[in-house]
């Protein structure tokens, strides 16, 4: 996971997550055109867009930093703040939404005093919100530590955020009905 | 590779696979993976070697079998016998399969896990772009060799001109399935002629959407189908250069994607010189970074040229004038889905399915207040009773169906009365919704209907681009006056504006998202007013959502 800022390192007085930035621009030939893709894997390796990060790709695509900063501001997926270390991402899609998905938002952001797109100030939890996973089978659905979680209600959601929070795992593989007995165990 | 190595490679993958006295086909799409597929395909080989049977038994993950809500599913197929369904597999059922079916031991609860061979919900279905999904390995492209996979491109090559292939489509009355339905074989043949040296074709698999996700599946199951259309449609056209756009939600389809591209450049199936033709065509993906707008061709081009994700006013349209400069075809996933059918079967049998002015079948993702959820491929002209009674099963704990959304945020709801109308571009047009591309909601009474509206409206005032004034500023007004009304501060001279602001909007914005935006209060309002008027005056929501916590500010001020 990102740490708070970029980290210089010893050898070249660079921070090391450049050197992924840095093959895929040579991959992708310094072409303009692959703008949104340098910025997907800066986004991957840093957590988020730090200001002298989009810099740094303005300046090695030769794009003025405006159109850069235009890019990264223009689509939902790239962030320009700092995310938690959990994200917990709530779907509003149409089905989650008749399946009244708005009550698991609202429920976590009363426990933990959060607007959707907030993090905690400990930096431990950030609430998202998201337009349709696509698994609309089996909605309300909640992504939460990289695992798709379906048919929550705020109880469980909660549950489950209050469980890792607290240093569980809800582990790689998941089944809807163990985890809440676990969660409810723990 | 040329067509006789293909054919050969089919009969070795056929070959393989007879050598397995059965196979287990547990499904690997999204949703069943959230419900534990992995776990059970896991289970599933470590009881098969358990019992020593892995030279005689295969395991294979598969694509989409349709119904999600009954997931993780695995089908047991024995030569010559009918396949065998269950559905809710955990690892324990899983075991059990494998003891019933290939230790012959008797399992008593077993039964309740199957899903009977003549459900509606299958029987009704025609598949034709869905047909090998649930039954090939979306990560193996011999798997999908061996079902002729290929031959179609092999065919257009060998046998037809780039002309033919253009007729073909008019013929086959294929239109677009992204939602507007422009004919495809009309589309292809435009950009045919369209003077330019090089020619791009585009698969717009940004699903943006909220509750479709057929491109997804499809991507995700058979992509190798996809990618052949595209190729297809590649020679038809004259290009050279594909690019699938893949909305950024979905990185499962962009490995299986990038996996299949890779497999069939290696094959020399794309790339240059395909099936030892002169025929070349590359194939790049590009990721969506998460915006609605860029479901909107123009806008589409815009993110594969790595800028904002903004429309560009058309004329000229991407036929003429598309990626840098160059002439574009841009068709959605699932119409390139429906190309290799087309092909191999003939435009003939391919409109013999649909209505007079549409032809072939949709993929529809059924959800929302209906039993069975999941993804279902319909010959066009059905009604809608028969998708949600009885693919669907009708509505849970018996309630009423109230409406059935479809198009997303830009389209509409239909009403119960409209029930038994055939679906076709047309009929939903008329009815005041579209088909858009495939997402289907099925509401009850516990659906608010103007708190629907302003559920969408939400949705595109976050994603309206702000590129033009009356998308950008009619969808924060209209979202307003929707939020006064849902919470009880409304007048009667709101829901006048409302309607003034929708044909605004409607009329002016630059491009679709801001033409259709208004058409979920056009339609609500058209078949729901009461339940508006009831909002206002009353301070009453017949369906219990809205809490009535403001008054309006006339009567607020008076005391």
């Amino acid at each position: 996971m990102a740490e708070a800022s970029p980290k210089k390192d010893a050898d070249d007085g660079r921070d090391p997550r450049y050197k992924g930035i840095d093959r895929v621009l040579k991959r992708l030939q310094f072409k303009q055109d692959a703008l949104i893709e340098v910025l997907t894997t800066a986004q991957e390796a840093f957590g988020y867009l730090p200001e002298e990060v989009m810099i740094y790709v303005a300046r090695q695509l030769k794009l003025p930093f405006s159109w850069v900063y235009g890019v990264a501001t223009f689509y939902h997926f790239f962030s320009l703040k700092q995310q938690g270390k959990h994200n917990a991402i709530v779907c509003l899609g149409t089905a989650c939404y008749v399946g009244r998905s708005s009550d698991i938002v609202e429920a976590v952001s009363k426990e933990y005093g959060l607007e959707p797109g907030q993090t905690t100030p400990d930096g431990e939890l950030t609430l998202t919100t998201t337009r349709c996973l696509g698994c609309c089978g089996l909605a309300p659905v909640v992504v939460f530590e990289n695992l798709v979680l379906g048919k929550e209600s705020p109880e469980t959601t909660v549950e489950k955020v209050k469980y890792v929070l607290a240093g569980g795992s809800l582990g790689t593989a998941f089944q809807p009905e163990e985890a809440q007995e676990e969660t409810a165990t723990a | 590779m040329n067509r006789q190595e293909l054919l050969e490679m089919a009969q070795n993958e056929l070959d393989r696979q007879k050598k397995f006295r059965c196979r287990l086909l547990v499904c690997a799409s999204t949703p069943c993976i959230s419900s534990g597929a992995l776990v059970v395909e896991d289970a599933l080989k470590k009881a098969v070697e358990a019992e020593g049977l892995q030279t005689e038994i295969e395991t294979v993950g598969t694509g989409c079998l349709g119904p999600c809500s009954r997931g993780p599913l695995v089908t047991v197929q024995f030569e010559g016998k009918p396949d065998v369904i269950y559905e809710g597999v955990t690892s324990e059922v899983a075991q059990q399969i494998v003891a019933k079916h290939l230790k012959g031991a008797s399992v008593p609860g077993l039964d309740a896990n199957v899903i009977a061979a003549d459900w509606p919900f299958f029987a009704k279905q025609k598949k034709l772009v869905l047909a090998e999904s649930g039954t090939l390995n979306p990560e193996k492209i011999e798997s999908y060799i061996a079902r002729g996979g290929y031959t179609a491109i092999g065919q257009a090559l060998r046998e037809m001109t780039a002309e033919e292939v253009c007729s073909t489509m008019v013929k086959s009355g294929l239109r677009g399935r992204g939602g507007a339905g422009f004919p495809t074989g009309l589309k292809w043949d435009m950009v045919r002629k369209a003077p330019g040296e090089r020619k791009y074709v585009v698969a717009n698999g940004d699903e943006g959407d909220p509750g479709a996700y057929m491109d997804r599946t499809l991507m995700e199951s058979d992509p190798h189908r996809v990618l052949e259309g595209m190729a297809i449609a590649g020679f038809a056209v004259g290009a050279d250069q594909g690019f699938i756009y893949v909305r950024g939600e979905y990185p499962l389809a962009a490995k299986r994607l990038e996996k299949a591209i890779r497999q069939a450049e290696r094959k020399g199936l794309l790339g240059s010189r395909i099936l030892d033709s002169n025929f070349n065509f590359r194939i790049d993906i590009r990721m969506g970074a998460g915006a609605f707008v860029c479901g909107e061709e123009t806008a589409l081009m815009q993110s594969i040229m790595g800028r904002r994700g903004q429309p560009v006013p058309r004329p000229p349209y991407p036929a003429n004038r598309g990626l840098w400069g160059g002439p574009t075809l841009i068709n959605n996933v699932e119409t390139f889905g429906n190309i290799t059918c087309i092909i191999l079967k003939g435009p003939e049998y391919y409109a013999s399915f649909g209505t007079e002015k549409t032809k072939g079948a949709k993929i529809f993702a059924l959800a929302g207040k209906v039993s069975n959820t999941g993804l279902i491929e319909v010959p066009i002209g059905i009604t809608l009773r028969e998708i949600v009674f009885d693919i669907g099963g009708g509505i849970p704990d018996g309630r009423p169906f109230k409406a059935a959304q479809t198009g997303g945020p830009s389209g509409g709801c239909i009403p119960a009365e409209y029930l038994d109308t055939p679906i076709d571009y047309e009929t939903l047009q008329k009815l005041g919704s579209i088909m858009g591309s495939g997402g289907l909601i099925v509401m009850d009474d516990r659906s608010c209907m103007p708190d629907v509206a302003k559920f969408f409206m939400e949705f595109c005032m976050d994603e309206s681009c702000g590129k033009c004034g009356p998308c950008r500023g009619g969808t924060v007004q209209m979202h307003r006056i929707l939020v006064k009304i849902t919470n009880g501060s409304a007048t009667m001279e709101d829901l006048t504006k409302l309607e003034e602001l929708c044909l605004m909007v409607k009329e002016t914005s630059l491009c679709g998202l801001g033409n259709t935006c208004p058409n979920p209060i056009y339609s609500t309002l058209r078949y729901f007013r009461e339940e508006y008027e009831s909002h206002i005056t009353d301070h009453h929501c017949p369906a219990g959502v809205c809490q009535f916590t403001e008054k309006p500010l006339r009567i607020a001020v008076a005391g």
